[in-house]
Parts: C-alpha cells; structure tokens; sequence
C-alpha cells in the first residue's frame, strides 16, 4: 500500500505573526518557518503505518515555493521514502493546493492521502476536503486513530464534544489532528540518511491547474485588548474578578 | 437568489450554531432558505419552519443522510446550488466537514470560519489561531461560507412562519459508513465551550503537580483545566488539554493561566477571552501584555489563596 502526505511550509507555531508593511500578506523574510505541525502528525501516522508493515511506500508532496525543499527534508527525516515538491511562485490557497493534489494522486496513485487537519497560518481545513471531493474518495477529517485493513480504513476521528468512528473505503483522504500520534524527535543519522533521499522538483506550468481565489484586501493584527493591571495580592485579584462578574 | 444555510441537528433537533449560521446569513441581504436534512427528520423539518428569520424549509429524508456524511451530502448540495448565491453553515465539526467538499465540486473558492461579515462579498475571518485577521473578497458568483458561531447572536427558535418543502434524496455513495459517536460526558466542563478555563505551563513540575495544584481550584471555580503546549509536551497534561493554535482555542468569560510564559501560539488560542488573568513569578513573561489582571507572584502560593477566598 502506498500513502502520499501532503505537507506545508508555514511560519513556525512559536513566532508571533506580523503583517507586512503594506497590509497585503504577513511577514514571512528573516522568519522562522517548519512543517506545519499537523502534516507533521501526519508523516509521523504514514510512516508508522510502514513500520507496522500495512504501508509499502510513504511519498510526501509539498505545494509550494523552492523554500518548501527544508519541510520536504524533515519529512524524509522522519522515515518518508521520497518526496515531490510541486513549485509554485507563491504560497497558494487550498482549493489550488487540491487541484495540484489530484494530478500527483492521478501520477502516483496512491491507496491512501494524509494530511493535516489545517494549516496553521490560513487556519482553513479545507485542502484535505476539496482533494477527496475532486477525486470523489472517501473522506474522514480531524482523524485521531486509523487502522487499515482488507481495503478499508477505520478511523477515530474528533467532533464537537467527543468523537466518532467511521469506516471508509479506500483509496481515501484523511486530515489528522494532533492526537493521532507524537511526532518523532528526529536524530542526526537520520538527518544525513535523508540528505540521499530523492525531492523531485515539478515547476507548477507543467500542471494545466487554474482555481478560483479569494482577493485578501488586508492582513492586520486584531484589534488590541485593552491595557491590563497588575495587581498586589490576591484579595485584589478576587474584587477585581467580582467586580467583572466572572467570579460569583 | 437566496442564501441557503445547512442545518445540523443532534439529538435535540436544530443545533444552536446552525441559529448562529441563519443569524450570519440573514445580514447578507437575501431571503434565508434552510436545508434540514437526516433520517426520519420531518419533524425536525416543521420545528424548522418556526426559526426567526428564515422563509423556507428544505427537508430532504434518508437514511444516506442519517451521520451528517460528507459523501452523501454534497451531491445534494451540488444539485440545490444552481438556485443560490450563497451556501452557508457553521464552522463546527459537521461544517467543516462537509462544506469544503462541496465547494472543490463546485469550484468555488470557499471562506472559512467568517468572523465579519463587511458586504457580499468582503469578509474578515482570522489566520495564525487568531493573530492575525484577513480581510477578503471571494470571486463574483456562487459564494460558500462557513461562520464561526461564536460571534453571530443566534436568531430565535420560534417566532418564524417559514414553508416546508420537501426535496427528493440523492442517492447513498457508499464510500464511507458510520459506525459510531461517543460523547463524552465530561466531569468537568468541555474545554472549548467552559465558561471559566485555568491553565497551566511547565513550571508546575511534573504531570502529578499538574494535577494536584490545579484540579481544586478548577473543583471551586467549575472550571476546565488546559495547558500549555510546553506542559503538554513535557508529559504533564493530556493532549487533548492544550491550549493555543495547535490545541484548543477557547474563548472562555474567565482565563486564568498559572506560570503560563505566553508564547505567541498559546496567545493565539485564549485571545477571544473575556477577561484573562495571569499569575506569573516572572514580572517580564509575555503573558502580562495580553492579561487584563496580572500578579507577579509565585503560583504555588497564589492557588492555594485564591481557593481559601473563594471558598470563604
């Protein structure tokens, strides 16, 4: 069985985001920038599943600009057999992302396709979705176990107050949330391993891709909260709390 | 045209969010239609009609639509949206779900979790776990929205004389089957939804100091008990406790964190509080910008207090 992983490149979750001077975009020069941390479960569930021996081959495929080689590298890293990087001048939006997802699925034919649940800089858990809905395969988001047996994946996944399970058959895409697994901590063997591992680069023209987008018009940061206090001791504490009516 | 908003029920009929998705819809200008669909729902159906704000009832019965599937609904919402400008649901799990689905059918370049809706067309909806806020514009044509709804009031279940119609099924795809929910049920109250959240980070030790400093207070305050991703990670707290861009985002009345530094993916998560303390030994963590209420002071020795005087 072969699982393609769809990764991100995104400003690392520990930095703060700021616009740009134009209000167009949100600074990405001088930032640092990981694997999105869910696509990182992800890889981490894919090749877990080749450890099991369920998986034959794990191929992670990243949408992106040149820059995207480095999340390629870490997913090789961490156990993934080969990886495509699909380059494109500019971060692109999901259903873009999805429409290029489905002519690497239509080359690679994979039985099954991870992804993260989001991103966590556009926030929109959407690329996972619009991919199955292309394809017309079975989907199963915010999955936080999947077991794989005789052509069909049965999958744990996260709702509104607690979870549910669903059987889907396969080929199938799923987006994993952070509970399905602990990523690995990747060792430097491992590190050096992935540096003879093939990225295959193909430029986004050789693809007849073309999607709808939405216009940003401003990237700001929300409106501030108002100044905080800081207050002496706990009795403080408690009136300013009652006085606020959040305490009884 | 019309906007057609997609219901999600549970076992107590139309769920609250999707009043909040009609409140959303009902600001864009156009008669509101609302689509009811599931298994043996005609009653649901007429309950529907009486939702303030919404002039039709579509209602679609069968069992392919019984767990709210996203393979066997879109096909429906495919075929309805040739007759609306805009389709509309709340970003819930079931939302989220589907629409996307339906919108890659429809080749539409959808906008997720609106948190403002500025025209038709403009729509602000938060980036980066609520660091950031974009405001954008989706192409001309069929629009397909998902709305947070925390933020649109929810119209009332009654007062509404809406028609019901009822809608042919599409078929069962039999991609996926259901086969079961849990939910749970909590002793505690459900992070994402507590009125009141405290939480924790690193330096209160290890995973039994976790525990023993802060499930009292939580017990006084009803409070749900969240951690930072450091915590998390450091085995301290469960998974499904963190807090933050990569965990939970809450939006309680009350967040109160305990040696939590405020890194920016945790501010990211709680920004939405109400009012938010922070007790922190260092005078110069991060946290204290985003806190209305800050106390430099040792937290082993503010929790303890804090109990007494709630408790008195």
């Amino acid at each position: 069985m072969k699982i393609l992983v769809s990764i991100k490149r995104v400003v690392d979750y520990q930095i703060r985001p700021r616009p740009t001077q134009d209000g167009l975009d949100v600074e990405l020069s001088n930032v640092k920038m990981s694997i999105n941390p869910f696509d990182e479960n992800a890889v981490e569930g894919a090749v877990r599943l080749k450890e099991a021996g369920v998986a034959s081959e794990v191929v992670v495929v990243a949408v992106g600009t040149a820059a995207n080689q480095d999340v390629l590298r870490h997913a090789l890293a961490m156990g993934a057999d080969r990886a495509i990087l699909i380059e494109t001048p500019s971060v692109v939006q999901p259903l873009t992302a999805a429409k290029y997802l489905q002519a690497i699925v239509g080359r690679e034919t994979p039985d099954l396709v991870l992804t993260g649940k989001q991103a966590i800089d556009d926030d929109a858990a959407e690329t996972a979705q619009m991919l199955a809905g292309l394809l017309n395969w079975s989907q199963a988001t915010f999955a936080s176990n999947i077991q794989l047996a005789d052509g069909r994946a049965t999958v744990v996944r996260e709702i509104d107050g607690g979870q549910e399970t669903l059987s889907l058959q396969l080929p199938a895409v799923i987006s994993v949330d952070l509970r399905l697994n602990e990523p690995r901590f990747i060792k430097l063997p491992a590190l050096m391993m992935a540096k003879k591992k093939p990225i295959e680069t193909l430029p986004a023209a050789d693809f007849a891709v073309s999607a709808p987008a939405l216009t940003v018009l401003q990237i700001a940061e929300p409106p501030a909260r108002k100044p905080g206090k800081i207050l002496n001791n706990v009795a403080e504490l408690v009136a300013a709390l009652r006085a606020e009516k959040v305490l009884p | 045209m019309s906007v057609l908003v997609i219901a999600e029920l549970d076992s107590h009929g139309i769920k609250a969010a999707t009043r909040s998705a009609i409140s959303a819809a009902s600001q864009l200008g156009e008669e509101v239609h609302l689509l009811v669909t599931g298994n043996d729902v005609a009653g649901i159906a007429i309950e529907a009609t009486k939702i303030a704000g919404v002039s039709k009832v579509l209602h679609a019965d069968a069992l392919a639509y019984a767990h709210g599937l996203a393979e066997n609904l879109t096909p429906l919402l495919v075929q309805l949206a040739a007759n609306y400008s805009v389709l509309i649901a709340a970003a819930t799990s079931f939302g989220k779900n589907v629409l996307p689905r339906a919108a890659a059918l429809l080749d539409v370049a959808m906008v997720s979790e609106v948190i403002q809706i500025i025209n038709a067309t403009t729509f602000v909806r938060p980036m980066y776990a609520g660091n950031i806020n974009a405001t954008v514009v989706a192409p001309a044509g069929l629009r397909i929205l998902t709305i947070r709804p925390t933020v649109f009031e929810a119209v009332a279940a009654t007062g509404g004389a809406a028609a019901l119609e009822t809608l042919t099924a599409t078929a069962e795809t039999g991609q996926t089957t259901w086969v079961s929910r849990d939910l749970v049920e909590l002793d505690r109250p459900e992070l994402a939804t507590a009125r009141v959240v405290i939480s924790g980070g690193r330096s209160l030790g290890s995973a039994e100091g976790f525990k023993s400093t802060l499930t009292p207070l939580a017990d006084v305050l009803g409070a749900a008990i969240g951690a930072t991703r450091a915590a998390v990670d450091a085995g301290m707290a469960p998974n499904d406790s963190q807090v933050g861009q990569t965990g939970t985002v809450v939006a309680p009345e009350l967040y109160m964190a305990f040696g939590v530094s405020g890194a920016a993916q945790h501010v990211g998560g709680i920004k939405d509080s109400k009012v938010i303390v922070a007790v922190n030994i260092d005078a110069d963590a991060p946290i204290f910008q985003v806190a209305d209420y800050g106390l430099v002071a040792d937290l082993f020795t503010v929790i303890p207090e804090l109990e007494a005087a709630l408790k008195a």
